[in-house]
């Protein structure tokens, strides 16, 4: 059986694939699941058309979605394209595809271990699908599930869940590891700290926030778990009371635990988010301007800085919680100095491109629209990370908006810079342009759609979890009718991602073959030599002044 | 395909092998999770309006058995390596064998515990003290059955490597041991918070 050995290979580049399709697979699913949401909130009540059927009539009877499968749908998108789609293609397929061979290792330091990796965050995602089909369906209480409520809602999905995301998490540690250990072990000879490239370095940080921030989110699912399934109070507060019903639980617990556990991890997540991204932006642009990274140093400094400064961040989540002043105050400081090295990697990235012969590539006009979208996602965050400003912008479409610039036009857009990009490294055939710029162009004029109107719906006060989108609301009046255009602007989304994955698979076949370094790179990824390769000189060593070509290899010697 | 370097022969430049490198990594996750859970045994402890006399409800003498037990487990966990190390199988295999006796006291005696709490109807719904106490105590539990799994590996079909790779063999034993010492060095901050303190 051919395609089975691929299941069972050790091969880094063979779990590189196999992360990357299962996660691309994911986030159409979570894609799936919001264009349902789009139609909820642009024609709430009305039954959603052609896919009805599918939806399940106890979810959807005649097609039209209930509250309760509302709710499913807002915390199972996003639970998979955090957990499932984004990081697994970021950090499981990008980095175990390119970090060993971009540090010249013949593999993983642990090649077992990352087949167990991919298998674990497999039947993680699995189990996280299969609670659809669950009665009472998937977790509904949101991707945070914040206790008391997700500690008591009924049915199983939440319990699956966090069955789930126990899976996830114990494959993120393995895959954290393993990167970890590779960077520093198997780094070619001659291949120092400061000549990796810096895709490598992102990765390194990020490999760190995944070992040392989930296992507080592995922590706080046990305790739910023990609180859902053995009747414990972790997070019911004394003389709760549901439903007018004083609750009968032995009480004592701490509603706030749940939430710092959470955010814990789920700060440092955004950032596992981000650093492969601006990995990924770096190595395309410093390929299509021809010329070395401005700042590669302080880009790696402000790198680990952000690691760092990631871990003492968390609580701005938690501004509306009531948690008091002086604590409020502490992550309101810590979240403006996290913004100077997010501000000093996305500055250096712009400053390379000054005085650059910039070549418009597919991946590079992938990695240009990052640069502003991801500016526009990280400024309007200012105003969530300080207390006074956040308490009326919280939980409302605002920061729905702003963290989906971040993550939609920001980071997924840096992932499919790096698809096109390194799609030639993996099948020695180029993608499609035509198709790859119209399916630029169409995502980039829709997601601007979809996501700047959510900031005005936010000022205005809109909630971002209400099934009718706010109809019931005297104060969302005058700005509900952005919705439809947003979801038309969604659906559209949806057509011109076809043209990516048509794309995608007839290039497999049909694409234009090319040489083994069609981009003209330098770093030793591109190196498609069997000799183990010894490292001579910087990653981005592009218009050497002297040099015989604009681009000289780290693999090749120094002309003496 | 070149073989991968540096799983036995130490990295000049890092003074590592790569397995050594990733139990501790493995352990600095660890770290971070038994440090969640003791966090969160702090703060609903701090924020308790009440909280039970905790010897008088969890049995001190045992806990204090199973403390010696499992720091002896930690002692021969290092004469097996140091026998593997020094070529005497002999050796390496009674002292492994020890090891693996006590992890199973340490079960035994923490499942006489807890079969005694179920007894009295001391269950994790009783309060929250128990609840941690169950928490914490079954996660460290499956963290011992873990490290006897591999131990009985090492000392089973595992131990064929030493004919062919002695020094990968020897290795290996020491970073099951540096996790199973890991798992000691939890138990004994597990002792005082839950019973004494």
């Amino acid at each position: 059986m051919a395609p089975l050995k691929y299941l069972y290979s050790t091969d880094h580049k063979v779990i590189g694939l196999l992360y990357g399709f299962t996660s691309l697979c994911f986030l159409l699913v979570g894609f799936v699941l919001v264009i349902v949401i789009r139609w909820q909130l642009a024609f709430p009540g009305q039954p959603v058309p052609y896919v009805a059927g599918l939806l399940g009539a106890a979810n959807a009877p005649g097609g039209i979605v209930l509250p309760e499968f509302y709710n499913q749908l807002g915390a199972m998108h996003g639970t998979i394209m955090v957990f499932l789609g984004v990081v697994p293609l970021a950090v499981g397929a990008f980095g175990n595809y390119l970090v060993p061979l971009q540090i010249g290792a013949p593999d993983m330091a642990f090649p077992r271990l990352n087949l167990a990796s991919y298998w674990f965050y497999a039947a993680g995602g699995a189990i996280m699908l299969a609670s659809f089909f669950l009665p009472g369906g998937a977790a509904n209480n949101g991707w945070t599930s914040y206790a008391p409520l997700s500690d008591l809602a009924p049915g199983h999905g939440q319990t699956f869940w966090l069955l789930g995301m126990l899976f996830i998490i114990f494959s993120s540690l393995l895959g954290a590891l393993n990167f970890i250990t590779t960077i520093v072990q198997l780094r070619a000879p001659g291949l120092t700290w400061f000549r990796l490239p810096f895709f490598v370095w992102a990765q390194f940080v990020t490999a760190f926030l995944l070992l040392l921030a989930f296992p507080a989110l592995q922590a706080a699912a046990l305790l739910q778990g023990m609180d859902r399934l053995a009747g414990s109070s972790f997070f019911l507060p004394s003389g709760l009371a549901v439903s007018g019903q004083a609750l009968d639980v032995a009480g004592g617990g701490n509603a706030l635990l749940w939430q710092h556990l959470f955010w814990f991890l789920g700060h440092p997540e955004v950032y596992v988010l981000i650093l492969p991204a601006m990995g990924i932006a770096a190595e395309v642009i410093a390929n299509n301007t021809r010329k070395p990274l401005w700042g590669y140093r302080v880009m790696v400094y402000s790198v680990f800085v952000l690691g760092f400064l990631s871990f003492v961040v968390w609580a701005h989540h938690m501004f509306l919680t009531g948690m008091g002043t002086a604590i409020s105050a502490f992550f309101q400081t810590t979240t403006m100095i996290i913004s100077i090295p997010s501000v000093v990697i996305l500055s250096s990235l712009i400053l390379s491109l000054y005085g650059g012969s910039i070549r418009f590539t597919t991946p590079m006009l992938f990695a240009l629209a990052f640069l502003p979208m991801f500016g526009i996602g990280g400024l309007t965050g200012l105003p969530l990370g300080l207390a006074t400003t956040d308490i009326p912008l919280h939980d409302t479409n605002y920061v729905v908006g702003h963290f989906h610039y971040l993550v939609a036009p920001g980071t997924i857009f840096a992932l499919f810079a790096g698809i096109y990009h390194w799609f030639p490294r993996i099948t020695g055939r180029m993608m499609n342009d035509v198709l790859g710029r119209i399916h630029f162009a169409g995502s980039l004029i829709c997601m601007n759609v979809i996501f700047l109107p959510m900031f005005v719906q936010g000022l205005a006060g809109v909630n971002r979890r209400l099934w009718d989108g706010g109809a019931e609301y005297a104060h969302a009046q005058g700005v509900l009718h952005f919705n439809v255009p947003m979801s038309i602007a969604a659906f559209g989304l949806a057509f011109f991602q076809l043209f990516f994955i048509v794309n995608l698979f007839m290039s497999i076949r049909y694409g234009r073959r090319v040489d083994t370094n069609p981009w003209e790179a330098t770093t030793l990824e591109w190196n498609t030599g069997t000799a183990p390769v010894r490292v001579y000189r910087d990653p981005y060593d592009y218009s050497v002044p002297g040099a015989k070509a604009d681009f000289t290899p780290q693999y090749e010697r120094a002309e003496a | 395909m070149h073989t991968l370097p540096y799983t036995t022969e130490i990295r000049p430049d890092t003074g590592l092998t790569n397995p050594k490198l990733g139990i501790w990594l493995f352990l600095a996750s660890e770290v971070m999770l038994f440090g969640s859970l003791f966090s969160a045994y702090a703060l609903l402890r701090s924020g308790a309006a009440s909280w039970p006399d905790q010897s008088a409800v969890l049995s001190v003498p045992l806990a204090t058995l199973n403390t010696v037990i499992l720091i002896s487990s930690s002692v021969t966990m290092v004469l097996a390596w140091s026998g593997a190390r020094a070529g005497r199988m002999d050796r390496f295999r009674i002292y492994m064998g020890l090891t693996l006796l006590c992890g199973a006291g340490f079960l035994a005696v923490k499942a006489v515990e807890y079969g005694d709490k179920f007894a009295h109807g001391l269950l994790p719904s009783t309060d929250n003290f128990l609840a941690l106490y169950f928490t914490m105590t079954g996660v460290h539990a499956v963290h011992v059955l873990a490290g006897m799994v591999v131990n009985a590996f090492l000392l089973g079909p595992g131990a064929r490597m030493w004919r062919s790779e002695p020094e990968r063999f020897t290795n290996r034993v020491e970073v099951a041991g540096i996790y199973w010492h890991f798992v000691d060095v939890v138990w004994i901050f597990l002792f005082p918070v839950l019973y004494l303190l």
